[in-house]
């Protein structure tokens, strides 16, 4: 189980994550919705250790990781794939897989989990010598899902993987999300501006604004509650 | 014909000395995404620690040992004690770009006269391993001798060793991602730091090879290699400094071209030409010529 408690995070005096508490279960998907600004981000990224907190704690799996650096959190299941295509655009597509397992130092094992991202998209299976710069938005969310599935996460941190990609895409992509968590067991935690899209797949939907949590439950219940919907849902 | 032919041989020797500090600049480079101007200082310093090596020992094969391993350790004490807290303290906004620029051109400055004060600013003869005699063929003698082939060859083969590093090895391909994106590099489990410190090993150990080579049959100063560096970040530029193959072939095309400057026009032409030849290059092909092109836009 994914346990935040009492999260404060600050850029400089703004405190943009203000005392949040929620629990995530294990091999289940969390959606947190909120508009430009409300944190989700921040959220994010400090759960994955690229940004520091300045009180709360957060448990995976009974272990506290508060703290930990991004690149032991991955040794430990935790994989973030951030906001904007999270590749290199410089590598290619065989090289951006790559790097999500070049920590465990096997290569059978990664090559492993290269054939399985390729089964999982066969279109990076066309492209793996490509350099990800000449990929399109939507192949490039692929190659970041691609290359956090490699590093064999137990916990996806996945942020707006939805944001620019027209709407067959995002279709594919909340597919392939929905997917990772019903059938491989991945814990997910699901940052997204598309509310209703996140929403529909997730078991848990967490509504933040202005870095506090508004609301939190079952994903389908905030769906119906019309309150909620009218003032943060947005539709 | 003859004076062409020479011209070239010494455009090659001159060029692969040139190749092998631009693939110091370019390691660094592709590890750090910074151009360190002190790789002349850690070069000089390693130089002269095999000329001590040279004159306590006798042994110019040791005397390269020490100059890669010095260099190499140069590079990464550098990097961990100095580069690192310099990332960490101005790693965003304006000065994240110029930062670094200034503090290796402290640094060259510092490492100067550091060596001034333990070796003096007197000139130390620093005897070539090989024959410097031009090889012989028929009654001609050519201006290329034993010691230009064996840059030559040290080139090659250190141009070889780190591409087959960077494209082949995970490690290589640790060092690319720390330097294109270390954000994502980190969520990948690199831990970045140590990685770039191995860049920075990398560089100096090439930037030794490159001081200990250029300074072999010459005078050793404090000074010796600042010209060297000019030429060398030229040839890189050439090349496109993402690019080793780049960096050797920029620093032979530059080595061939500013030979037949100094043999046809004179000596007073070559610094000129070097600095136009860079200026026209970042104005036509600031990639380089082995840069790649841009990317699609989504």
């Amino acid at each position: 189980m994914l346990k935040v408690e009492r999260l404060v995070v600050e850029h400089g005096a703004i405190r943009a994550i203000d005392g949040i508490s929620f629990e995530v279960a294990t091999g289940s998907l969390a959606a947190v919705i909120g508009s430009n600004g409300a944190g989700k981000t921040t959220l994010l990224r400090t759960l994955s250790g690229l940004k520091e907190s300045k009180l709360g704690k957060v448990w995976w799996n009974g272990r506290e990781i508060t703290g930990m650096k991004p690149e032991d959190l991955v040794r430990r299941g935790i994989s973030h794939v951030s906001e904007g295509k999270s590749v290199i655009p410089e590598l290619t597509v065989k090289e951006n897989l790559a790097l999500g397992g070049l920590w465990r130092g096997n290569k059978s094992e990664l090559a492993q989990s290269i054939e399985e991202v390729v089964n999982l998209f066969p279109r990076l299976g066309e492209r793996m010598s490509q350099r990800a710069d000449t990929l399109s938005g939507g192949e490039r969310q692929m190659l970041a899902i691609g290359r956090a599935w490699v590093s064999k996460p137990s916990l996806l941190l996945l942020d707006e993987p939805s944001l620019g990609l027209a709407p067959l895409v995002v279709e594919q992509i909340f597919a392939t999300v929905s997917m990772l968590c019903r059938e491989r067991g991945i814990t997910i935690v699901l940052v997204e501006q598309n509310a209703m899209g996140a929403l529909s797949i997730a078991d848990k939907g967490i509504i933040i604004n202005l870095g506090v949590i508004v609301a939190q439950g079952d994903a389908k219940q905030l769906i119906d509650d019309p309150a909620l919907r009218s003032a943060y849902l947005g539709y | 014909m003859q004076q062409i032919i020479n011209t070239f041989l010494i455009g090659i020797s001159i060029g692969s000395i040139y190749s092998l500090m631009a693939l110091a600049l370019v390691l660094v480079w592709r590890s750090t995404r910074v151009v360190n101007f002190g790789q002349a200082g850690q070069a000089i310093v390693s130089t002269y620690v095999a000329w001590e090596v040279v004159n306590r020992s006798g042994s110019y094969f040791l005397a390269f040992i020490f100059a890669v391993a010095i260099g190499g350790l140069l590079g990464g004490l550098i990097e961990s004690g100095l580069m690192r807290t310099l990332f960490k303290h101005a790693s965003e906004g304006p000065i994240a770009a110029v930062a670094p620029v200034i503090v290796t051109l402290g640094l060259l400055g510092v490492i100067r006269a550091v060596v001034g004060l333990i070796w003096t600013n007197e000139g130390k003869r620093f005897e070539s391993p090989v024959d410097t005699a031009g090889f012989v063929i028929g009654d001609t003698t050519l201006p290329f001798s034993r010691l230009n082939l064996l840059i030559v060859v040290m080139a090659a083969i250190v141009m070889i060793i780190f591409s087959i590093v960077f494209q082949k090895t995970n490690l290589g391909l640790s060092l690319r991602a720390a330097a294109y994106n270390p954000e994502i590099a980190r969520l990948s489990g690199i831990r970045v730091s140590q990685t770039r410190t191995i860049g920075w090993v990398f560089a100096g150990a090439a930037g030794g090879v490159a001081g200990i080579l250029v300074t072999s049959n010459d005078t050793l100063t404090p000074n010796s290699l600042d010209t060297l560096l000019v030429f060398a970040f030229t040839a890189a530029v050439i090349g496109g400094l993402e690019s080793l193959v780049g960096a050797v072939v920029g620093g032979l095309v530059l080595g061939i071209g500013l030979s037949f400057i100094l043999i046809y026009l004179g000596t007073s032409l070559v610094f000129p030409t070097a600095f136009i030849v860079l200026v026209l290059v970042l104005l036509i092909r600031p990639a380089g010529i082995f840069g790649v092109k841009g990317a699609r836009s989504a």
